[in-house]
Parts: structure tokens; sequence; C-alpha cells
């Protein structure tokens, strides 16, 4: 029975959790290992089974100010920041029609987690200001178990408003 | 924290015994007049802001000149319907600047006035022949299939030409492509107004060619609609390959610029990939670059018309604007045959009395908003409260999103301020006026009639088109 449920457990937790702290070095190793961790593990699978699985997410303002929300797999980082009153826009509501939800990713280590944006994406990030090379849409990024810890750094605004690139001379 | 909490309540317990609200009045309701709202109510936790529209319906440009097939791009309408219903906005439809309220009365009764009124004319090109009968401007063509009420008798002849004209390379000019092109069947599910649709199922128009002065690096328009306009179904489409080759100054203009790099990628498929005549009866989209327009010529058949516009061949070569290339004439021309000329250069905002304007620039002379009452830079001089924001300020371009950033720059004012008449004089002095203002409850009105007229057939709404149409069912 022990074995089963270890094995389901560590399925389980495996698609949803950081993997649990590394057992200790003994004779009796899986026994020990699953004693040892008991708690953690019930704590974790209580989490699974009776609240949604989370993920942590920073978004960072344009004064440099954090804000640690946790997300819902499955939810977009655009529709999670309007639940946690952060000031991303969504013009569009999330139909690729804008560039207002531009996000900057701000490690490369998750930006290459994403998948690569589709045309659609890229053609409304063309118009995006403060466009980076880590930038992506906020209704594009969805959350997953891969992207915990992510840190989202929403734009400042620029002078550059011409979507032609044409920098208008300041009065 | 105590301490805090008590300063706060002393400072907001003041303002309310004094009941001096900064009372806001914002002309334009566009996406530069709504943004502007909503930053204005954010900021000032006491403001009220009075939105002014010479329209009995709000949204300016986004109800007027987003193309029917982007319904998409005008979802931004419900975060300015909730604006526009927080309690401490008023809507004022039917309200014109110059003939219901002047700027000076505006100016003496309320605190901030922000012009935020667009750009409602156009450029014009100076050549001759422009006056023929069958050249429109693009602003017009496009108010005319969006239902505008003030083009609604447009009637553009569509039926007894084939070839249409444009001229100018940027979004306006794609849209316009795509609702000439685009099969009917396709328009007839959107909210294309409905004198529009019946025109264009009786339209002859097959060949559309798409006139600019400069080459395809230098081409106004942006990834999306290009891609949209090379997708339709069933469309030939004609790109000449030798008009794709870069200079290195064309390069240069590249290596920065992803929007124009993504563009040259997709005119350059295109270029390619099509085939090498169209099939009989297919419809066509001709991209001419390098060509402006010399004159126009009338018809022998028809006096007054337009039978086809003069080009005149040109080479790029460095402007004043560092970084930029500007079209020289060569002295070759070429005649281009159409019985439709639509003019898509740009728009020109209009002035209005007591408002410093720029001829030049075609905008209000201001610097970060704050309008300036000399266009000298030497001797500028601010006019307090009063404020420009999106293309009267910064001219017609960028996109809805650019008057997000435009409404922010805008500087609040800081110095306190004395009590002023605010919504109940502009009440009183409209009243005095007979002018009857359409609040936002009545547009939700037309709102409504639009999308039950729609129903039956699966548009999203079918667009009332008249003023007096609007004003009737606003006033139920």
């Amino acid at each position: 029975m022990e074995g089963v449920y270890n094995y389901v457990l560590s399925f389980v937790l495996k698609l949803y959790c950081k993997p649990p702290l590394p057992a200790p070095p003994s004779p009796s190793g899986a026994h020990l290992h699953w004693h040892l961790h008991q708690e953690e593990h019930v704590c974790m699978l209580f989490k699974i089974v009776f609240c949604c699985p989370r993920i942590s997410v920073t978004f960072v303002d344009k004064d440099g100010d954090e804000k640690h929300i946790n997300v819902p797999i499955g939810m977009s980082m655009l529709e999670a920041a309007h639940e946690n009153d952060i000031e991303l826009e969504g013009a569009c509501e999330g139909s690729l029609a804008c560039s207002t939800c531009h996000v900057i990713v701000m490690d490369t280590e998750y930006y290459n987690k994403l998948e690569d944006p589709t045309d659609e994406e890229n053609d409304m990030l063309d118009l995006a200001f403060g466009l980076t090379e880590t930038s992506r849409l906020g209704c594009q990024v969805i959350a997953s178990p891969e992207l915990d810890g992510i840190r989202l750094a929403l734009p400042a605004a620029t002078r550059n408003f011409a979507v032609d690139g044409y920098k208008p001379k300041p009065h | 924290m105590a301490i805090y909490k008590a300063a706060k309540l002393l400072s907001r317990s003041f303002s309310s015994l004094s009941s001096r609200p900064l009372r806001v009045c914002v002309v334009g309701s566009g996406p530069a007049g709504f943004y502007t709202a909503e930053k204005m109510l954010k900021a000032h936790e006491e403001a009220e802001v009075d939105i002014l529209d010479r329209l009995p319906m709000p949204f300016g440009l986004v109800r007027s000149g987003v193309a029917p097939d982007h319904p998409e791009t005008k979802i931004v309408t419900n975060q300015f319907t909730r604006v526009a219903q927080n309690e401490r906005c008023s809507f004022f439809g039917n309200v014109s600047l110059g003939s219901s309220v002047s700027l000076s009365e505006l100016r003496d009764m309320y605190h901030v006035v922000v012009l935020a009124y667009g750009a409602e004319s156009d450029r014009v090109l100076g050549i001759s022949g422009e006056e023929l009968a069958g050249i429109h401007s693009a602003r017009e063509f496009v108010w005319w299939y969006n239902g505008h009420p003030d083009c609604s008798n447009m009637a553009p002849d569509l039926k007894s030409v084939d070839t249409a004209v444009i001229l100018g390379q940027g979004n306006v000019t794609l849209d316009i492509a795509r609702v000439l092109l685009r099969p009917t069947t396709e328009l007839a599910k959107t909210d294309i107004a409905s004198h529009a649709l019946s025109a264009l199922e009786e339209s002859s128009i097959r060949k559309v060619y798409l006139v600019g002065r400069r080459g395809p690096v230098q081409a106004a328009c942006t990834a999306k609609e290009l891609r949209e306009v090379l997708g339709i179904k069933d469309l030939y489409v004609h790109i000449d390959e030798d008009d794709l080759r870069t200079t290195p100054a064309d390069e240069e203009e590249l290596k920065n610029n992803r929007i124009r790099r993504r563009i040259h990628e997709l005119l350059s498929k295109a270029a390619i990939s099509g085939t090498s005549h169209p099939s009989p009866g297919q419809r066509e989209i001709h991209f001419v670059f390098f060509r402006k327009p010399d004159k126009f010529i009338g018809s022998d058949e028809r006096s007054g018309h337009v039978a086809g516009v003069r080009l005149e061949k040109t080479i790029l070569k460095e402007s004043v604007h560092p970084g930029k290339q500007a079209a020289e004439g060569t002295g070759q021309y070429e005649d281009l045959e159409c019985g439709l000329v639509l003019k898509s250069i740009g728009y020109k905002s209009v002035l209005v009395d007591g408002l410093p304007f720029d001829l030049q620039k075609g905008v209000v002379p201001n610097y970060r908003g704050r309008v300036l009452s000399c266009a000298s830079e030497d001797l500028a001089q601010v006019e307090e409260g009063l404020y420009v924001c999106g293309w009267l300020k910064r001219g017609p371009t960028g996109i809805i999103a650019t008057n997000l950033y435009c409404a922010e720059e805008t500087e609040h004012p800081h110095l306190p301020w004395q009590s002023q008449a605010g919504r109940q004089g502009l009440q009183q002095l409209l009243d005095s006026r007979n002018v009857r203002a359409v609040p936002f409850s009545a547009w939700e009105k037309i709102d409504n009639e639009e999308k039950q007229r729609a129903s039956l057939r699966s548009k999203p709404r079918e667009k009332l088109t008249r003023w007096e149409e609007l004003l009737e069912v606003a006033a139920k």
C-alpha cells in the first residue's frame, strides 16, 4: 500500500510541485525517505486535492516596487494582474488586438521556457512601447509549473509615441 | 501610522468642507479623451470629469475609424464605458466646441480643460485636378463605410469603375483596400454601415493600386494589417521584386526597426510566392512604390470626373531628418488609369476660436500637453488650465494605445483652485442655448437599438447613420 501511495504521490508531485527535499543517505532508502518527509508530502497532497495548484509570480512596476502573487495554473498573467489589482492595461481583453498588456520577462531562463510567440503575438509586440528582447504579451503567458518564480516587469512609458519609428522633437 | 491617517482625514475633510472638487472638461471622447478622463478620475479622488463630443455617441475613431473587420480592436470601448459610468464622470454628446459652447466659456467653468478632439480634416496634395469627382480623402471614405453621420450621404461611385488608386501606404490604406476587395459575404457579418455594404455588393472595382512615394522599407503600414490583405482569399497580389532591393541607407533604416524588417519580409515573401498573372475575373492588388502623384487626369467621356493619375518616378535621397530618406522626382512620368482615387496621406486637426495653432505642423503648440500661447519656442507662455492630448497634441500618428502614454504625460495642476461652476454651469449654459446634450444613458439606448436591429442578420450591430435618427433614438 505504501509503495502504491509512494508511486502515485511522486508522480503527482512531479507534475505540480517543487521536488521534495532530498532524502538523507540511509541503508533502508525509500522507507526512511517516506517517513521523514511524511508531513511535507501530506501538506502538498492536501494542497493539490483541495486547492488549485498555483505558482508564485512577482510583478515589478515601473518604479521598481514588487508585488508577489500566487497564480493558478492555466491563468494568464493579464488575468492574474487584474485579480490582484496590478496596473496592467488590457485594452482588447486578451484577443491579440493590442499591445497594452506588454510585460518584460526579467530572467532569460524563464523567457526561454515560454513557447515562441505566434505571428499574431509578434505583430502586436511590434507596436509595444519599450520593447525588449524578453518582452511578451501578458495575455499570452499562461501559468504553468515550470514558470514558478517568474518575475515580470511592467515597461516604463517612453516618449517615442509614433508607430513608424519617427521620434517627434520635444517641444 | 495614526498620524498619517489623521493627516489624510484632515485634508479630505478640508476639501469636502470647501466642496471644491477639481472640475475637468475633456473635449473629445475618443481614446485620448477617455484615457485622460480615466487618469484624472484616478489621480484626483475628488475630481469630476465631463466629456464632451459633438456627436451623439462616444468613442471617436474607435467607432468611426477602426475597420469593420477588426472587432477585437473595438473591445477597448468596454473599458471606456466603465469610465463613463463612473459616478464622477458625465458624458455630454451632441455638444460642439465652437457652436454649442466656446473655449473661453469652458475655461471659465472648469479648472482644467483638455482638448482631445483629434484631427477631422485632411492634408491636401495641392496638385492639379484634385477637385475632380471620384477623388475622396481616406478619412471621408472610412467615415462613410463606418456610418459616420457626416458622410452617410457621400455615395462614392463604385459601379462605373473597375480600378481604384489609393495614395499612401499606411494602415488606413490597407483598411480601405480590404474593404474594397474582401468578399462582401464576409463584410456582411461585420458592423459595416448598410449603405456601404449595398454599394460594395454592386461594386465593379476589381483592381486596387496602393501607391507610395518611397519604397517598401519606408511604408508606414504594420504587419497585422499587411498580413490580412495578403491573405485575402483568391486575390492576385502584385509586388515588383526590383522594388524590394535595399540600399545601404535602407539597411540602416531596417537595422533598428523591428516593424520595418517584418514588413519587408512579408512583402518579399509575397513578391516571390504569387502567380505571375491574375486569372480571369480575379481581384487584384498592386503595390506601387517610388511614385508620387503629379496631377489628376480628367475624363473625356465624363466631364469633371477623374480618369487617371499621372505619377512621377522617384528616387530616395537623404532628408533633413537624420536616418530618414525623402523622395525626389526624376522627371519620368507614367499614367495610371482609374475611376476612384482615395488620398490616404494623413489627417489634419481643425482650428478652434481662441486656441493657439501651429498651421505648419497642424497641431496645437504645447509642452508635455500644456498649451503654449505662442508658436515660437523662445517666447512661449503656458495657458493655465488648458491642455491637449492625442492627435491634436502629437499629430495624427500612432495607435489607440499611444494615447495611454500621451494622457499619462499630460501634467496635472498642482496649485490650489477656486470654486468653479463645472457641470452645473455647463448644463445651464446649454439649456439657455437649447442645446440638447446626449448623456451616456442615451448613447446606451442608441447602442441597444443598433444591436437589436442587427439581431436578425448575423452582424454585431446595425449602425444608425443619420443625425436625425441618432438624436431621435437618444431622446426616447
